[in-house]
């Protein structure tokens, strides 16, 4: 059973698995919370790894050896968006000033906002640098943090906590700002909250889900532009 | 789909030598998004070699980076130490950054004329 254990324990195989199980039971559960954003799959996964870790005495190195097939697989899905980016190109072209505006404000209200509430609280400088592409999609931010000396991994926290925050709190307070266009809905929950705004703002409305995706894609080249810029300056 | 994922992985390379070679600010995978975006708007057939597997990688983004948020176990100091200005920031900003973007779009949605 222990040689079982030492073999199992070595191998990339068994902790590959072990993350995609881990998250079809994130999924399982997510389902049958009917989609609510507070019950995302990707906490649920990460708190039962890291419970698995712990009981094990499995060290991250041991663990990433097994995931970094998992992990490998930001680079192509950062690319992948512009697949749904060129679908789209109509709807960009239709709304272009207001949607270029809007957008070039919330990039830059998202990462100075972060970057300077954490810092006026007394943040150190390595969780401040991660914490400054919080609002962008997963890949495209863990690429930016490590860029400007921030930590991949607790930027990948960041951004799946803000996803949920944004997902949760976007419907009831773009009811209280009174904005009813959808295209300017699906906007603002795409460029503070990604992904999983975008997958919020599908649940609502077809035209905010579409446009929440296209923000999602130009948020986070303008975010890759924006932040490694600012970084340079602040130094 | 190994013509798709050779098409992506073929970007995403031109895109980590090109921000290499030229010391760009820019991740490699961003400037590979370019860089497929142009391709399918050179050449739209491309559309359907990429689209399939696009549609699968973007479905289950949230799976890719759950490698990445295990590794929150090397910072349990300091999720204890900064819990708070982290939790802030984040909670703020995301509401800020929605108002924000909203906003701005409407006004100048507003400026331009009438909804189309």
């Amino acid at each position: 059973m222990s040689r079982l254990w030492v073999y199992l324990a070595a191998s990339p195989l068994l902790w590959l698995t072990a993350t995609l199980l881990a998250y079809q039971a994130g999924m399982w559960v997510f389902r049958r919370a009917g989609q609510r954003p507070i019950a995302h799959p990707v906490p649920l996964a990460v708190g039962a790894l890291i419970v698995l870790l712990r009981a094990t005495g499995t060290d991250y190195d041991t663990y990433f050896a097994g995931a970094q097939f998992v992990h490998f697989l930001l680079g192509p899905a950062t690319v992948a968006l512009a697949v749904p980016l060129y679908q789209n190109r109509a709807e960009v072209r239709r709304a272009l000033l207001p949607m270029v505006s809007a957008l070039l404000a919330g990039s830059a209200v998202a990462v100075l906002s972060a970057v300077g509430i954490a810092a006026a609280l007394g943040a150190s400088g390595e969780t401040v640098a991660s914490i400054a592409p919080k609002s962008v999609t997963a890949p495209i931010a863990m690429a930016i943090s490590e860029q400007i000396g921030g930590q991949p991994s607790l930027t990948a926290a960041m951004v799946i906590a803000t996803g949920i925050l944004g997902a949760v709190m976007a419907t009831p307070l773009l009811n209280l700002l009174g904005v009813r266009d959808w295209r300017g809905r699906g906007l603002a929950a795409g460029v503070a909250a990604h992904g999983l705004g975008t997958a919020r703002a599908f649940q609502v409305n077809p035209l905010a889900g579409t446009f929440a995706g296209i923000a999602l894609g130009l948020n986070g080249l303008v975010t890759a532009v924006l932040v490694p810029l600012l970084a340079q300056l602040w130094r | 789909m190994i013509s798709a994922l050779s098409v992506l992985l073929c970007c995403q390379l031109a895109g980590e030598l090109v921000a290499r070679l030229l010391q760009l600010p820019v991740p490699g995978p961003v400037l590979g998004l370019l860089f497929l975006f142009a391709v399918l708007l050179a050449r739209g057939r491309t559309a359907e070699t990429v689209g399939g597997t696009a549609q699968v990688l973007l479905g289950h983004l949230a799976l890719l980076f759950v490698p990445a948020g295990v590794g929150l176990v090397r910072h349990g100091a300091r999720l204890r130490m900064e819990w708070l200005p982290i939790f802030a920031a984040l909670a703020v900003s995301t509401a800020i950054t929605i108002a924000v973007t909203a906003l701005v779009f409407q006004a100048v949605a507003r400026a331009l004329g009438p909804r189309p």
